[in-house]
């Protein structure tokens, strides 16, 4: 299946690009996606792993399920405030 | 009042947000850009957001908030952007009948900011060199030319 990941601050700086189309298996989850993830960007793999993912725009956990065109996004640590 | 802006934050217009006929005491809290930070000086502070689910968490907050201190109203405005050093990041506003909540509410709440909501700050030091901050993480990356 297809997922489009967004990324964001030293993710997206290390990618050059602000989201990234994954093709995952099916029953893939979050922790599949991280890792591809890490693999795809090398130079941010760290803080990828060190990231939590939304959903639609929420919190989710990493044994979360996928579906096709999921609204996935790499949150690495926040610093707003 | 929940509010992502790319200009300069009216803080008349927070307190504003937040003041209640009912409410005996506002804490206003402000988060400013510094102009050094663990010896390094900065030159300004580029801020990004995930809009939508930054408003999103940031009305939870705002929810929870006013749940837990029984708050009569509750502002919330963070900058995103470049901003220079003194400019104001972040303004948390809660208004109570009494100050323990008013306080305890508005350090509640930028505490929690800084742990949940996405936002990301990119140093540019004076040196000229840039540096995303991932708290707990070593974010240095090679330059996107490379």
């Amino acid at each position: 299946m297809k997922v489009r990941v967004r990324l964001f601050a030293a993710v997206r700086q290390a990618a050059g690009r602000e989201a990234i189309d994954l093709d995952l298996p099916d029953k893939a989850t979050v922790a599949d996606l991280r890792d591809r993830l890490a693999v795809l960007i090398p130079s941010a793999a760290g803080l990828v792993r060190h990231a939590t993912f939304a959903i639609d725009a929420q919190y989710v956990p990493l044994d979360a399920p996928l579906q096709p065109d999921a609204d996935v996004a790499c949150i690495p640590p926040v610093s707003g405030g | 009042m929940i509010e992502l802006t790319q200009d300069a934050i009216d803080v008349s217009a927070v307190w504003r947000a937040a003041a209640s006929p009912r409410a005996g005491a506002v804490v206003l809290f402000l988060g400013t850009v510094r102009e050094e930070t663990g010896g390094r000086r900065t030159q300004s502070l580029t801020y990004e957001g995930y809009a939508e689910m930054a408003n999103r968490a940031l009305a939870e907050l705002e929810a929870e908030a006013m749940r837990r201190w029984s708050l009569c109203r509750c502002a919330i405005v963070h900058r995103l952007g470049e901003l220079a050093v003194g400019e104001i990041s972040v303004a948390v506003a809660a208004s109570a009948a009494h100050r323990q909540a008013a306080f305890e509410a508005s350090r509640w709440l930028i505490d929690r900011i800084k742990q949940v909501v996405p936002i990301w700050k990119q140093e540019h030091w004076e040196d000229g060199a840039t540096e995303w901050v991932h708290p707990g993480v070593d974010a240095r990356v090679p330059p996107e030319d490379s």
